[in-house]
């Protein structure tokens, strides 16, 4: 077209950005990668192509890491890493430091090739994924600065191996990288098959950034490398961020082996506008939400929910918004929604909208005639049992419903497996801030969406996947406390003796699951034996059954999570008095189970009570966080509890190990499904007598005896239960993890190691962070 | 306006039928105060400032396409002298630019016709000066008015002012509102003051200048948007460019919404000006690509859209140089207006 016609038809035109100096780079490489090994590139030996999913073009020969390949990557890591961790912070900050400067004087350089790699428009991978690169490495510089004064207590992991996804490739390395380099981990790090390039060339800048050779090494290739990675022996945390099928068998893969792990995984985000919200604002925050990376976004606000009212004229809005959307080539500087990452993809997101009920709107569009495009998608009519409202698509397909009210819309919001984000739009800050904690997610955006910083952590809840990434809360995920573990010796209740003494009057104990004593279902009990050779009682053996009322009574409880912390504290102090008020019997009881002398058992009963005076002064002091994110606004890191945690008590510590795991989580707001100690049941059950007269509502303790073994597996398999702890002397590690991986719920286990109950590892914030997940809430405002 | 390469003999009456939207679109009758719509109206500051911040950065116009649009941009403007010098000689110097405003072999190298700006817009004491000087161009001349700028003169000056404005010649008039009426939510005083500014300018098409920068809140300036549109406007403007704060895409942003808003609910397009601050080619572009997204092409023609400006045009000129010949241009190679 000339001037005349386009001053006529007022075209965008095109506007494209140069990729000159992008092929240039693959060219120095000669458009073939190795593996990137103790600081160098092994030789390219066998790989398959990288391709520009907007043109089909073959951009290079990325390398396919053979087992050798990740073996030695690790023992590169290996070697590098006590000398990392023992170099000052910061040493470690300038090298971040340098890391952060480097990607930003090269910023086009990687903006342009991952826009060619991974297909996203050149605005947002200039825009947006880039400087949030930089920030990250500018942020966690930081932190290795600040490390040894602010996080004295807890050291490096060690050897980290991360699998990252392709959806945003540089930005995940960055969430990645920058932390556990900072903390004085070493990393090996697997960037997804389709999207290695910008990985590549991070690699090329850590030579010049003077990252140590070890520190950081990069292997690529497809899911078989992950697996190597995921069940290598000599690796201490897996970092994943992907899709949850893969999050659960990591789980199930890593269970037992002591490896920490962290996931980050997908969702099926809502987007929630209430009546009174800026409609037009709530609107364009949905091209940002579900058309923002061809809705390639683990928490793309996929899933609309309107208040009836307003649903009409949402719609029609939306409708209109869409038919002004420009969809094509990636590097135009004038495009809103590129391709989709490979034709594998595109073929996903065809078959998950054709034939979907209800009303399926395309945005009329241009669309290119070549490449992977799918037009952006929005799909009204559905109803909460549709497929589509339950199953992430990854893609620019946008599903709505309605709701009437504001407990309609958590409902709503709250009714599906995943938990990674939400957004709530409206102007009334009551109905806003009201709503926020309510929804379950890591991460909620009040009238925004898709806001991330290095200050704010990030990461899910329920099938989410657990971890944070960002801020102090991201550190617990790449630092473990000090201290050498040390064996725990199983611990065998006392077996029967010949000659037995039995006491004057029989007492039983029961289970105690609602606030009620009960009759365990099966209607076996196991006799309990002193030391000396004197019954102290029969402990009921729970089962399955048992179990499931008790996880019931539990989640009926839910009231617990919403009392104040200073309610809280107040009955956790009652506790502790009550307690006292026993303390003779309690220590006779201690003594009589355990051999103890009763001097010692004494001190135990006074560390109890000490314990639940420790986490009464917590229940309304483990303050959350006003983040200073770069923006007009502030990102809120508020603490929730977890929900319902089964927990295996320590077997050693009859009375201190109940109290110093089940006070930390209910100060939280938790409610608890607690097995006591196996060899030793009956001080616990002479503590629900304890909890009956201190005004803990039934339900937030329920208190279990049995077979540890038996009940493990039950307990972490079950679908309603949030977290799992186990301190038991008996292994359990393995079983939880494994049965964990059935809802991801968190697991914390002690893989066989001890734990001094009396001394300093036996409380603090260790516990608290077990029982709480950070909630980050935006909050922007201005008027 | 259109443009076309063959020179036209009859600029004149195409330019008049183009610039003037009474004679392109029914003209807004305006409709009851609806105070329901008015109070009900929303504005949330920070994600409208989010949008406005990624226009520019989501849009881009290359090389004949940017020509292409900034020609299209010169036709936009409302060339404006709003000064206590101006004297006869200096407003027929701006009316001579506002027929002429691009240097001709520089249209020929783009192969394009003939130009002018949207308007010429002066205080009333220049009306007939202009209305004069512009004889024969077609070019409509615009008058600020109503105790411009703060409209605080007696109400019944401020409605004689219209009269005497549009008895000289102009053809649009650009009001003021009373700011204090938005600030204390009386929407009736204002929607009752600007159906008489409306009924005084008869035939002329009447501006309802917003003064945002005076408003307070996006909220204030999308309610203001609103009852103003209510009462008749043919065009709401943000600033009288005297303000602390003048036109700005937040702002812009706001104001459009509503005009699509009451395009939805009545049918009737009202047009946009806005003005002060914007002195860059870059920056009409910007505001050209919001207006094309925002409410469509529609509103990309003078007659419902006009940017008041005073230098802007001297930067386009230099950029279409550039296009041109490949090389950055100087200012004192365009004629002054």
């Amino acid at each position: 077209m000339n001037i005349p016609e386009i001053f006529e038809t007022m075209d965008y035109g095109p506007a494209p950005e140069d990729a000159g100096e992008a092929l240039a780079w693959l060219d120095t490489h000669k458009r073939k990668f190795g593996q990137l090994i103790g600081g160098s590139f092994t030789k390219h030996a066998r790989g398959f192509d990288s391709r520009n999913p907007a043109t089909g073009k073959v951009l290079a020969k990325v390398g396919q890491a053979s087992a050798k390949d990740v073996d030695a990557a690790v023992a590169a890591a290996r070697k590098a890493q006590k000398s990392w961790a023992a170099r000052s912070g910061h040493d470690r900050a300038r090298v971040l430091y340098a890391l952060a400067r480097l990607i930003q004087k090269q910023s086009r350089l990687f903006a342009v090739l991952e826009t060619l790699d991974n297909g996203k428009p050149i605005r947002e991978s200039r825009d947006i994924d880039i400087p949030l690169v930089a920030r990250h490495f500018y942020y966690h510089a930081g932190m290795a600065q600040l490390q040894e004064a602010e996080l004295a207590d807890r050291e490096a992991l060690g050897v980290c191996g991360q699998i990252i996804p392709w959806n945003f490739p540089l930005l995940m390395l960055a969430w990645k990288i920058a932390p556990a380099i900072a903390m004085g981990n070493t990393v090996v790090l697997k960037p997804a098959e389709y999207t290695s390039l910008t990985a590549l060339l991070f690699a090329d800048l850590c030579r010049e950034a003077g990252v140590p050779k070890g520190v950081i090494n990069i292997v690529t290739g497809d899911g078989r490398v992950g697996e190597m990675i995921v069940t290598h022996p000599d690796i201490d945390k897996i970092a994943f961020t992907g899709s949850t099928e893969v999050g659960r068998l990591i789980r199930r893969a890593t269970a037992g082996s002591g490896k920490s792990l962290t996931l980050e995984l997908g969702g099926k985000s809502p987007y929630i506008v209430f009546d009174d919200a800026d409609i037009d604002s709530a609107v364009e925050g949905l091209v940002d939400a579900i058309w923002f990376n061809q809705g390639q976004v683990c928490c793309a606000g996929s899933r609309l929910l309107v208040q009836e009212g307003i649903a009409e004229r949402f719609y029609d809005k939306l409708r209109a918004r869409m038919n002004k959307l420009r969809l094509g080539d990636p590097l135009d500087k004038c495009i809103d929604v590129g391709a989709v990452v490979d034709p594998v993809q595109l073929r996903t997101i065809t078959d998950l909208v054709a034939g979907a009920p209800g009303d399926v709107y395309q945005a009329e569009i241009e669309m290119p005639e070549t490449g992977c495009f799918y037009p952006p998608t929005l799909i009204t009519g559905l109803a909460q049992s549709d497929r589509l409202m339950q199953e992430e698509i990854f893609g620019p397909v946008l599903v709505g419903t309605t709701f009437r009210t504001p407990d309609e819309a958590v409902q709503l919001a709250n009714n599906t497996r995943y938990g990674l984000a939400a957004t709530v739009w409206s102007e009334n800050v009551n109905l806003a801030l009201d709503i926020a904690p309510k929804l379950a997610a890591g991460v909620v955006w009040i009238n925004a969406t898709n806001l991330f910083d290095a200050a704010a952590g990030f990461g899910g809840v329920r099938e989410s996947g657990f971890g944070r990434e960002g801020g102090w809360e991201g550190l617990l995920a790449y630092t473990k406390p000090r201290g050498t573990a040390k064996s725990l010796k199983p611990i065998a209740p006392t077996p029967a003796p010949k000659d037995g003494e039995t006491p004057l009057l029989d007492r039983t104990a029961k289970l105690y699951i609602g606030g009620k004593q009960a009759r365990p279902d099966g209607g076996y009990s196991r006799a309990v034996w002193g030391p000396k050779g004197t019954l102290q009682g029969h402990a009921s053996l729970a089962n399955r059954k048992d179990l499931r009322n008790a996880v019931e009574a539990a989640q009926a409880a839910k009231g617990w999570g919403k009392t104040t912390g200073h309610l809280r504290a107040q009955i956790l102090y009652y506790i502790a008095e009550n307690l006292s008020a026993r303390q003779d019997e309690f220590a006779a009881r201690i003594s009589g189970l355990t051999g103890a002398s009763r001097a010692k058992a004494e001190a135990e009963v006074s560390a109890s009570i000490d314990r639940l005076f420790t986490y009464a002064a917590w229940a309304d002091k483990y303050d959350g966080a006003a983040k200073g994110v770069p923006l007009r606004g502030i990102a809120l890191a508020m603490h929730e509890p977890v929900g319902v945690i089964g927990l295996f008590c320590p077997d050693d510590a009859p009375l201190l190990g109940l109290v110093s795991t089940v006070a930390p989580a209910i100060a939280m707001g938790n409610r608890v499904v607690a097995v006591a100690s196996e060899p030793y049941p009956l001080a616990a059950t002479d503590f629900y007598q304890v909890l009956d007269t201190s005004d803990v509502p039934g339900g937030v303790v329920n208190i279990l005896t049995g077979n540890h073994a038996e009940l493990a597996p039950q307990l972490a398999g079950h679908l309603d239960v949030d977290a799992v702890w186990s301190f038991s002397s008996t292994d359990l590690s393995a079983a939880i993890e494994a049965e964990a991986a059935g809802n991801l719920k968190r697991t914390w286990v002690n893989y066989g190691h001890s734990r001094n109950w009396a001394g300093a590892e036996g409380k603090g914030r260790v516990f608290l962070q077990a029982a709480t997940e950070v909630k980050t809430t935006w909050v922007p405002y201005g008027e | 306006m259109t443009v076309s390469t063959q020179p036209s003999t009859d600029t004149s009456a195409r330019a008049a039928s183009a610039q003037l939207p009474q004679v392109q679109e029914p003209r807004n009758p305006g409709m009851a105060l609806d105070l329901d719509w008015v109070r009900s109206v929303q504005a949330n500051t920070s994600a409208i400032e989010r949008r406005a911040a990624t226009i520019g950065t989501r849009r881009s116009v290359k090389k004949e396409y940017q020509a292409a649009w900034l020609l299209r941009a010169i036709t936009l403007i409302d060339l404006t002298t709003l000064a206590g010098d101006d004297t006869v000689g200096r407003v027929r110097r701006l009316c001579a630019k506002a027929a002429n405003p691009v240097r001709h072999d520089l249209l020929a190298a783009m192969g394009v016709g003939p130009l002018t700006t949207g308007a010429v817009c002066v205080y009333h004491d220049m009306v007939e000066t202009a209305v004069a000087a512009l004889s024969g161009t077609g070019i409509p001349v615009a008058a600020v008015s109503t105790g411009f700028p703060a409209g605080l003169s007696p109400f019944p000056l401020r409605l004689a002012e219209i009269g005497e404005s549009v008895k000289a010649g102009a053809k649009e008039i650009d009001i003021v509102i009373s700011r204090r009426h938005v600030l204390t939510g009386n929407w009736q005083a204002l929607y009752d003051e600007m159906q008489a500014f409306r009924a005084a300018c008869g035939d002329a098409h009447v501006k309802a200048i917003l003064a945002t920068g005076e408003l307070g809140t996006l909220r204030n300036v999308a309610r203001a948007s609103f009852v103003c549109m209510m009462a008749g406007a043919d065009f709401i403007k943000t600033s009288t460019g005297k303000e602390g704060v003048n036109a700005t895409l937040p702002v812009s942003l706001t104001m459009i919404r509503a005009i699509r808003d009451y395009h939805d609910a009545t049918g009737f397009r009202i047009g946009y000006k806005p003005a002060g601050g914007i002195s860059k080619a870059k920056d009409a572009l910007v505001y050209m690509a919001l207006m094309k997204d925002e409410l469509g092409d529609r509103w990309l023609k003078p007659d419902l859209f006009r940017f008041g400006a005073s230098s802007l045009l001297g930067d386009i000129e230099r950029q279409l140089e550039h296009h041109v010949t490949g090389r950055y241009s100087a200012g004192y190679r365009h004629a002054m207006g």
